[in-house]
């Protein structure tokens, strides 16, 4: 028989420590819905997603009762938007429309790929699908967007840098009323992945299989609660017991995944092995660093303990999973994670440290609020530094952050909801 | 095929007895427990054998959650594989 004490361990890791699979995205190649009269390319966009997806919602619904572990998100992410648009003159926000509309039919919480991959410059359809982005996540409620400004390869393309630092403020103004969520529904990437299962940000990339299933767990509550039994571990020590940890959460990761592919007749396609916070009480990535000895979060010593981390995880998680790709890491999305918060409130964080941490974290400046009287230029700004850091590091790094229009430093934004809306 | 029922509550007389009865009305084979009292919480570990259900497993799960609801029990039905994967290389 299994070892009792194993079993309540998994118990008490889903119960108390918010053990859970954040999402399983499945990722559709749209590439054969291309056609140069729109209406007809919206039909095809939304039949294939419809024929593609419409068992994933009931078949993750099964599958989170028969194990017992909550999976928190399904979503659907699909070839970047600006590559099917390119062949029809019209407007793309009709493709948000029909990408909506097919999310909604299908019942999955998001679905990503209103993006565009201009990383050495702009194609055919590229710019007038950026210039509809503000649009396109004012008039909807699931779709996310994403934009590919650089790469290690490429370099960073600095038109697409300025352009987008306007997009991000005017994707804050078209949402005021719905406190400048819109601007939290947009990532601008350096060094994008193809099968990152993470909103804002995934989209199905090319090379990618017609259609798969990718995972991502989480679970810093696990790894916090796991690293508090041991108050006096030495830093080797502390490594390996996240390692211990990361091995076991991605393995439900894995199970969950080979089962999801299996029931859908859809090939499996990676674990992104990933500490995804959420503002619930201890599911923080700020308070594992705590954990692990620092005083606050922000202070000095929070770049080193990041990267020790980050390390760990991916060394505990590799062992446990066929593939892993996304994002992989620990991610430090400052308005998700209350511990973040509490260290931003006390002063202890700040965004120049957030930068140095987002070179050696998972992806970069995440989820964070910037007063509403940011200009542009200093979005565009940020975005470049953030892309440098990617570019010469050979890691991804993202820029989401939110310019809350009609507020000052101090004010908060209060996104109470935003789990619900499946971010 | 093979499901961990945990039982986790106050004591009280006759959980084994109605836990495992629910089992049978689903054609679920207990095939090991190990259950321990301390001071008065009640902990019981049970593997069934779920491979002749003559319902759905999901059906299995509701009537013992819904017993555990009755007794004011946590009560756990999961896929043994979960913990396999997990706890073993």
């Amino acid at each position: 028989m299994i070892n009792v004490y194993d079993i309540l361990e998994t118990i008490r890791m889903i119960q108390d420590e918010c053990l859970d699979i954040r999402t399983i995205t499945m990722g559709i190649s749209l590439l054969d819905c291309i056609d140069s009269d729109i209406d007809r390319a919206c039909e095809k966009v939304y039949d294939k997603i419809c024929r593609c997806a419409g068992r994933l919602v009931p078949v993750g619904e099964e599958i989170e009762k028969e194990y017992g572990i909550p999976i928190i998100n399904k979503r659907l992410s699909v070839t970047p938007i600006a590559m099917i648009s390119a062949a029809c003159d019209a407007d793309p926000v009709k493709f948000a429309h029909t990408m909506e509309r097919a999310a909604k039919e299908c019942g999955v919480n998001l679905i990503g790929g209103y993006s565009a991959l201009v990383q050495k410059g702009f194609s055919a359809g590229d710019e007038r699908l950026i210039r509809s982005i503000p649009r396109a996540l004012a008039e909807t409620s699931c779709v996310c967007s994403s934009v590919n400004i650089g790469s290690t390869k490429t370099g960073i393309n600095m038109d697409a840098v300025a352009l987008m630092g306007h997009i991000v403020r005017e994707a804050a103004e078209a949402t005021v009323k719905d406190r400048c969520f819109g601007a939290a529904k947009l990532v601008v990437f350096c060094n994008a992945v193809d099968d990152n299962p993470f909103m804002a940000g995934a989209f199905h990339g090319m090379g990618e299989p017609d259609c798969m299933i990718n995972v991502g767990v989480s679970g810093p509550g696990v790894v916090r609660s796991a690293l508090s039994k041991y108050p006096d571990a030495d830093i080797s020590q502390l490594a390996d017991i996240i390692k211990k940890t990361a091995y076991k959460i991605t393995r439900v990761g894995q199970l969950v995944g080979v089962t999801a592919s299996e029931r859908l007749g859809v090939p499996f396609g990676i674990v992104d092995l990933s500490l995804a916070p959420t503002p619930a009480v201890g599911d923080s990535v700020a308070y594992i660093l705590e954990e692990m000895g620092l005083e606050k979060c922000g202070c000095a010593g929070t770049t080193a303990c990041l990267a020790m981390l980050n390390d760990a995880v991916k060394k505990g998680g590799v062992m446990a999973c066929s593939r892993i790709g996304g994002l992989s890491g620990a991610f430090i999305p400052v308005s998700e994670d209350a511990g973040m918060i509490a260290a931003a409130e006390c002063g202890s964080l700040r965004i120049e440290k957030l930068e140095a941490m987002t070179a050696v974290c998972s992806v970069g400046l995440d989820m964070i609020v910037i007063p509403g009287d940011t200009s542009a230029e200093i979005i565009s700004g940020i975005i470049a530094d953030e892309a440098a850091i990617g570019m010469v590091n050979s890691k991804t790094t993202a820029v989401r952050v939110i310019p809350a229009i009609g507020h000052e430093v101090g004010d908060t934004l209060d996104w109470a909801d935003s789990s619900e809306r499946g971010l | 095929m093979k499901a961990v029922v945990t039982v986790i509550g106050k004591d009280a007389v006759g959980i084994l007895a109605k836990v495992s009865g629910i089992c049978a009305q689903n054609n679920a084979n207990v095939t090991d427990v190990t259950q321990s009292v301390l001071q008065d919480m009640f902990a019981m570990i049970m593997l069934v054998d779920i491979s002749s259900l003559n319902g759905s497993f999901a059906a299995l799960q509701d009537k013992l959650t819904e017993l555990g609801d009755e007794l004011g029990l946590k009560i756990h039905t999961m896929h043994e594989d979960i913990f396999n994967t997990m706890h073993s290389i």
